[in-house]
């Protein structure tokens, strides 16, 4: 663990609400992680990109407008598809919990809800950090 | 409002009374917490009287309803002469499930109708845009062309409801189907009552669902204004939202200052484009948030009525009174639901009604309790509904005109607000206007800062929410949510195929050719948006036209 934690935090699809990716990228930020934050509207293909050129070891998507079963799993496969298999994906949003268990089978290893303190979000990157 | 020397004896006795009374109790009984905020994060004091009010002057500063500079309110008998427009914000799915909501909610006793469309409508993509892919029908409804908008309003008399669109980038696109669809129905233009929101600032600044860049979407805006001014004269041309300013965070002041910037931006795109503001001044409405800070709500509310009214009055030299009349919207705070023990929300909806009313709203939109979960179920949508109707016929505060006037922590609030939003206004002024000061991201950030302040302050616990950080409970009952089937996303696209093939494809070409060379001139473009619209062009192929000519905006990345 010479290196801080690469994070990037990434807006799939149309949705323009980042209030949260937001506040979770300074959270990050202020736990001492590198914190690449991609702006809205990114195709799951950009931030598949993003992730591989930025290096990072984590990528936070965040939806709130429902598109999550479409979007998420999009980016797990595209990723896997280009070989990477040691970043951790965890996702945030307004989902309702009955697609939970969907997002975590697609490989998406923990997916927070409204209401979660960032506090949380930092510790679970670090138990689950795969490099 | 005192004299100098009441004052002195009121002084006198506060004195007295903290030295006195207060001290003791509370070397006895120490108070709950060392600082007392407002929701927004301001001090609040233990007492408010006449002292904190001494500068204040009836006439100049509140004067009466209906009146110059409109602190209590818009309309001389407010709630006695009409109660404000129930307008539940509805939509989803497909253009038939959303017209039948509407029919619902018109049963119900709703008085207006309020559309809210799917993310490829608002970002003027159709729905068989490779971008559109999992969002169809989502947030609201799909909308591709006059043919899906023909069944929205089906059976919905035009002339009768007043509707409001919730459409920023493509705005002049919707509003000519609207229009188109009226036609249809045999009613007139001038007949039209609603509203667009129409207003890409706050997009850029907060919500996100832009297109083009800042000057062909000012020039877009002020088009529409100048024809609905000849055309159209009941619609409201512009909804100037703070709604989602404060959803993304900011604070109450930060949300009046921030919304009145970009008001002055439109009003000064407007007079640059030779408009008089006497024209447009009376078309210009506003949205703002209800949060649970019940009084400083209220006084976020007349703070904003005052400072619009000095603006539109000094600043734009405006004449006519009904271009001073900061007139508004309300939705509850989204922002502020839970999605533990969602039923609590049905309250915090309560408490956010009761603001918005005693602030003097003229239309009211109540979130469900279940929409930190999902899009509302029609169980829920009814109870936020019931919310406003029982505020209004069992509350009592709809009796007389902004009934908490007078109070001096109310007043004393409202002066704040309005000291601190002025000097917002100030700031962005020497930026160089709210588009410049959102293209170097000073509002963006002054915005992020008050978020990740609120989020620190929850997670501290110095502020609490029930049910977040404190007083959980186990939750295991399943609740039942809204879906949006993938059909929706199937069958629009089937729908369009169609409409491509049906269509007089010449006739479609021709529109979007000239619409484009129109584009490319200062010509106003709504009556060739509307030729495209009548030839069933779609809402994505008008706008690939505009977004060819006009370009795309770059967000700036604030972090």
């Amino acid at each position: 663990m010479d290196r801080p934690i690469r994070v990037l935090v990434a807006k799939p699809g149309l949705d323009g609400h980042d209030r949260g990716a937001k506040v979770i990228a300074r959270s990050l930020r202020d736990a001492g992680m590198e914190v690449i934050y991609t702006g809205l509207r990114q195709t799951p293909e950009q931030i598949v990109a993003a992730a591989i050129q930025e290096d990072v070891d984590v990528v936070a998507l965040s939806i709130l407008s429902g598109a999550h079963n479409h979007l998420f799993p999009k980016v797990v496969n595209l990723l896997r598809e280009e070989g990477v298999d040691d970043m951790l994906i965890i996702g945030g949003g307004v989902i309702p919990e009955d697609d939970i268990p969907f997002l975590i089978e697609s490989g998406v290893e923990s997916v927070f809800t409204p209401g979660t303190p960032t506090k949380d979000v930092v510790e679970f990157i670090k138990e689950n950090l795969k490099r | 409002m005192f004299d100098n020397e009441k004052l002195g004896e009121i002084k006198n006795s506060v004195d007295i009374w903290e030295r006195e009374v207060v001290e003791k109790t509370v070397s006895r009984f120490p108070e709950r917490k060392q600082n007392f905020t407002t929701g927004s994060n301001s001090d609040v004091d233990r007492l408010y009287t006449p002292l904190d009010i001494e500068d204040l002057d009836y006439e100049n500063d509140l004067g009466l309803p209906g009146e110059y500079p409109f602190t209590r309110g818009v309309q001389p008998t407010m709630y006695r002469g009409r109660l404000w427009t129930m307008r539940q914000y509805a939509g989803f799915a497909s253009a038939e499930e959303s017209n039948k909501r509407y029919k619902y909610l018109l049963e119900q006793g709703q008085t207006g109708l309020s559309v809210a469309f799917d993310l490829p409508t608002q970002i003027g993509y159709d729905s068989d845009n490779g971008l559109s892919e999992g969002e169809v029908g989502k947030v609201g409804v799909a909308i591709d062309s006059l043919k899906d908008m023909e069944v929205l309003f089906d059976g919905i008399p035009l002339d009768k409801v007043s509707t409001s669109m919730t459409i920023n980038s493509p705005a002049s696109i919707l509003l000519a189907m609207y229009i188109a669809v009226a036609e249809k129905q045999g009613v007139s233009k001038d007949k039209l009552r609603g509203t667009i929101q129409n207003d890409i600032l706050k997009e850029y600044i907060a919500r996100g669902t832009y297109i083009f860049p800042p000057e062909p979407s000012m020039r877009l805006i002020t088009n529409i204004f100048e024809y609905c001014s000849k055309e159209v004269p009941q619609w409201n041309t512009i909804s100037i939202s703070g709604y989602h300013i404060r959803e993304a965070g900011s604070t109450a002041a930060q949300e009046v200052a921030f919304t009145l910037a970009d008001g002055i931006a439109y009003v000064e795109a407007a007079i640059k484009a030779g408009l008089d503001v006497d024209d447009f001044g009376p078309r210009l409405s506003f949205f703002f948030n209800a949060h649970n800070d019940l009084l400083e709500e209220v006084a976020k509310y007349r703070a904003a009525r005052r400072l619009w009214a000095k603006i539109m009055k000094e600043r734009f030299k405006a004449e006519n009174p009904k271009s001073m009349q900061l007139k508004f919207h309300t939705q509850t705070a989204g922002s502020t639901l839970t999605a533990q023990q969602p039923d609590n929300n049905i309250i915090r909806v309560t408490i956010q009604t009761l603001a918005a009313v005693l602030g003097g709203t003229q239309s009211l939109h109540t979130n469900s309790r279940d929409e930190a979960l999902a899009l509302p179920t029609e169980d829920s949508v009814m109870i936020a509904l019931r919310t406003q109707q029982v505020v209004a016929h069992e509350a009592g505060v709809t009796e007389t005109v902004d009934p908490l006037a007078g109070s001096y922590y109310v007043e004393s609030l409202t002066d704040r607000i309005e000291q601190e939003a002025t000097k917002y206004i100030e700031t962005i002024d020497e930026l160089g206007g709210a588009p410049k000061a959102i293209e170097k991201g000073y509002i963006q950030k002054e915005i992020q800062n008050a978020a990740y302040r609120y989020q620190m302050e929850v997670e501290s616990l110095d502020r609490i929410v029930v049910g977040v950080n404190k007083f959980h409970i186990e939750e295991s009952e399943k609740k039942e949510l809204l879906k949006v089937d993938k059909t929706v996303e199937i069958n629009q696209r089937e729908k369009l195929a169609d409409l491509r093939k049906e269509r007089d494809n010449q006739e479609v070409e021709r529109t979007l050719g000239v619409l484009k060379e129109k584009a490319e001139t200062d010509e106003n473009l709504m009556p060739y948006i509307l030729d495209a619209v009548k030839a069933y062009g779609t809402l994505g192929e008008i706008a690939d036209v505009l977004r060819e000519v006009f370009g795309e905006y770059e967000q700036s990345v604030i972090l």
